[in-house]
């Protein structure tokens, strides 16, 4: 391995799952990818941490497991130690197992309950055949003092332990092959505040000790934080933003970073800040929204050139255009009379009485009046034509900012100057001057 | 009177291993509109309390004895029928797990409308008409169209709207909610407190919030309650208990929660874990853990006091600061030595954080 390979390197890695699908739609080949994981590169350097963080289902715990080939990757590399990993035979993949290891969120769960610990962590030496005899004994119980249990409790059941004790058995079955690189997949979601700082602690003294690499994957920013060296904030199976917990929580920030950071409630009952809520949940990724994935609940899309709004307009408008798309306005149900269900719609999007710029009133009047009609095609043509953004066109690509890469266009220098429909500039060579719209 | 008064209530599990003692001579009150937080770990009795307030404690467990007293009512003394009456109607529950708490088989706006129909007596009519209303006081977009759609039509957080119209669809007095937000994903847990914020503010109900998140009581709550084993080690108003901790598990609790921004090294941890109801540790129950634990406290039970005065407390008639550690009645010879640092003018507060000399760390 040359000197300048990192222990783990991850390149467009790709995981679908087909959709739950019945007869039907498999007789019209109507079959659709769930798009897990789209297209995921980064790096983990020996001895240290990257956090994966994120909300359910952004493909989080898919990366974790198509790292360790527990689920086959759909397309992308990963090479552990400069060789590619995807590529190896089920025999070479078990002797590479000894090295690359995962902990689980639910120790209850994945520790086979018929088992004492002594034989759950036997199991894993067996496996690789590592030690037997009384030197397979004095291991076990080195470990479990490794861990912080008592080695007299070797013969108990996993029943008679608390999570925290589960979550330290799981941690000495996966030291015992002596790996260097841990998968852990939220491993302290499950457990009260005072257990989880005891287990981070602990995975940090066993990182200082034994040189050990993580993957660490929480979906809660605060935890990783104390963890992490770098840390990839992922949002619909892409990474939105990636760099040090200095730069992360820096600005430049991707929207949807600043976002989670602001929504962490914050334990001080003074604490005055401004709380960004995000409008609907993420969206399904089995289709998707087209360009910036967030562009459907991004408070700070950014809004055509050719017109005067206000951010909180525009992102009204952004979603009275994503929900003609999608027709979802029941209509039927608001007041009749066309002053009344005018006034009605306006309310249900979040739109004000008038906008500022009178040219684009004019336009979300007959788009609305579309909508009144139930002509959503059409309604949704005429506001996707008339407002245009590279947020719902183009896809951001990560690019290097004063504080880590972002996947933005605010921090793109081709977008600097109003939305242009072209690709933009190469990655990572325009080394971006990071600019901010407030 | 406040609305609800709870006075030392002892609920108990009679299992093959022992008797679980899930709350100890527990005393509380809610007034009309306030927010009212028990917060504390997995173990501690803070389901079972909201259980019995709902009179929910079944086999093998029992109210042993105690008052809970709802408008001056005692609840302990209703019949099921009385029970069934004030259930969904006078106080109404939300619980951790949105999915389970919705039937599958029938549609969202069934299940509300149904609520609406038992406790108010409308038609059907005028019910469906209510719940969409209800459905749309929540912020579920469209809602006369979603009424006919099933719970698995629904992401989590839209459930946990669900199960939020249909604990507000009778207008109760007091909403017990037990872990709202601990299923969800912290963009959606700032959406669901946003809205059980506006939906106390504006209909003046009160919130009995119970959380094992000190994150969310502090943006919520106006007085708490933190509960270990089975007992409150410290009740006051919100401030008081962030900036000013008076027991040294609520210091440890606090100590522990990873923050943004800090650079501590490692994380502050409380050693060992809650022991299990049945056979407690004698004394003060928390001294195996307490950093500042000395011979007294493994002999004596310390009351729940005022710490000001070291008068025992009255949670029902007053609001002084209360917590149950000798330190607060002269019987523990050291001081509580800790330092709440708070964080500059620029930077948010942060009571627990850093250098506290309740240094205890982990093995
Ligand atoms: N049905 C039951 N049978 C026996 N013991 C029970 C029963 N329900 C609760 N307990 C016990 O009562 C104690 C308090 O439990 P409770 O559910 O109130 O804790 P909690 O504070 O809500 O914890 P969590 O944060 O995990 O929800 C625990 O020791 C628990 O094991
Ligand atoms: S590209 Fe546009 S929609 Fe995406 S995060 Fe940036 S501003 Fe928001
Ligand atoms: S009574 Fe003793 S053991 Fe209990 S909290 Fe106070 S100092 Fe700690
Ligand atoms: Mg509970």
């Amino acid at each position: 391995m040359s000197g300048s390979e990192p222990l783990l390197r991850v390149e467009g890695l790709e995981k679908y799952y087909e959709s739950e699908s019945d007869f039907i739609d498999r007789l019209l080949g109507r079959q659709q990818n769930v798009k897990a994981v789209d297209g995921v590169s980064f790096e983990i350097n020996e001895g240290e941490t990257l956090g994966l963080v994120g909300e359910s289902g952004c493909g989080k715990s898919s990366i974790g497991r198509s790292i360790l080939r527990l689920r086959e990757p759909t397309a992308g590399s990963v090479y552990f130690k400069g060789q590619d990993i995807t590529t190896l035979s089920d025999s070479e993949l078990r002797d590479l197992r000894k090295e690359m290891q995962i902990i689980f969120q639910n120790p209850q769960s994945s520790l086979n309950p018929r088992l004492t610990v002594n034989d759950i962590i036997g199991e894993a030496l067996d496996i690789h055949g590592i030690e037997s005899g009384v030197s397979r004994d004095a291991r076990i119980k080195e470990l479990l003092d490794r861990v912080g249990l008592n080695a007299s409790h070797a013969n108990r059941y996993p029943h008679e332990f608390s999570g925290g004790q589960l979550q330290r058995i799981g941690i000495a079955r996966a030291l015992a092959v002596d790996p260097d690189f841990i998968v852990c997949d939220e491993p302290v979601s499950a457990l009260d505040v005072s257990v989880q700082a005891q287990i981070l602690n602990l995975l940090e003294d066993l990182q200082d000790e034994l040189g050990i690499a993580y993957l660490f994957i929480a979906h809660d920013l605060s935890v990783v934080e104390h963890i992490a060296d770098e840390i990839a904030v992922m949002y619909l199976g892409k990474i939105a933003e990636i760099g040090s917990p200095e730069e992360l929580f820096a600005p430049p920030q991707h929207p949807y970073t600043e976002a989670l950071l602001s929504a962490i409630p914050e334990p001080d009952p003074l604490w005055e800040g401004d709380r960004i809520l995000l409008e609907g949940s993420v969206p399904s990724p089995i289709d998707p929204p087209s360009g910036c994935k967030f562009h459907t609940r991004c408070p700070r899309v950014i809004p055509p050139a050719d017109y005067d709004f206000e951010q909180s307009e525009w992102r009204a408008v952004m979603s009275l255009r994503h929900r003609t798309r999608e027709a979802d306005i029941a209509v039927e149900t608001f007041d009749a009379g066309e002053a009344a269900l005018m006034e009605s719609l306006r309310d249900e999007l979040d739109l004000p009485p008038t906008l500022s710029d009178p040219e684009a009133e004019e336009v979300v009047q007959e788009a609305l009046r579309l909508v009144a009609d139930e002509e959503f095609a059409r309604a949704a043509s005429l506001l996707e034509e008339t407002f245009e953004t590279p947020c719902s066109t183009d896809e951001p690509v990560l690019r290097e900012t004063d504080a880590g890469r972002v996947a933005c266009h605010l921090f793109d220098p081709a977008y600097e100057s109003g939305p242009t429909r072209g690709t933009p500039t190469d990655d990572g060579s325009a080394a971006g001057s990071a600019t901010s719209d407030d | 009177m406040a609305m609800l008064e709870v006075e030392d209530l002892n609920v108990r599990f009679y299992t093959e291993d022992g008797v679980v003692k899930a709350t100890n001579d527990l005393s509380y009150r809610v007034e009309a509109g306030e927010r009212f937080g028990v917060v504390g770990e997995s173990g501690a009795g803070k389901s079972v309390t909201s259980l019995a307030l709902m009179r929910l404690i079944d086999e093998p467990g029992v109210i042993e004895s105690g008052e809970i007293r709802f408008k001056g009512r005692n609840l302990l003394e209703m019949d099921e029928k009385e029970m069934r009456e004030l259930r969904g109607n006078e106080i109404a529950m939300i619980f951790q797990d949105a999915e389970t708490a919705l039937n599958p088989s029938y549609t969202v706006g069934e299940q509300i409308s149904e609520a609406i129909r038992y406790h108010l007596g409308l038609d059907e009519a005028a019910a469906r008409e209510r719940a969409i209303e209800t459905l749309e006081s929540v912020g579920i977009p469209s809602a006369a169209q979603r009424y006919s759609d099933y719970p698995h039509e629904f992401s989590g957080g839209m459930q946990q709207r669900v199960v939020i119209a249909i604990a507000l669809s009778c207008d109760p007095d007091l909403i017990i909610a037990d872990e709202p937000t601990t299923a969800l994903d912290v963009t959606i847990e700032a959406q669901i407190l946003e809205l059980l914020e506006e939906i106390a503010t504006e209909f003046d109900t009160a919130i009995q919030l119970i959380t094992h998140d000190l994150g969310v009581v502090a943006e919520f709550c106006d007085r708490v309650m933190v509960m270990y084993a089975g007992h409150p080690v410290e009740m006051a108003p919100v401030e008081d208990v962030y900036y000013d901790p008076q027991h040294p598990y609520t210091v440890g609790l606090m100590s522990s929660i990873p923050r943004i921004g800090d650079d501590r090294d490692r994380l502050q941890t409380i050693p060992g874990r809650m022991p299990d109801l049945i056979e407690m540790p004698p004394g003060c129950n928390f001294h195996p853990r307490c950093p500042y634990a000395e011979e007294s406290c493994t002999r004596v039970e310390p009351p729940l006091v005022d710490v000001e005065t070291g008068e025992p407390a009255d949670p029902i008639n007053s609001d002084a600061q209360a917590a149950a550690c000798l330190a607060h009645t002269g019987e523990l010879s050291g001081e509580l030595d800790y330092e709440v640092t708070v964080r500059g003018e620029d930077d948010p507060a942060v009571p627990g954080d850093a250098p506290s000399s309740a240094g205890v760390s982990d093995r």
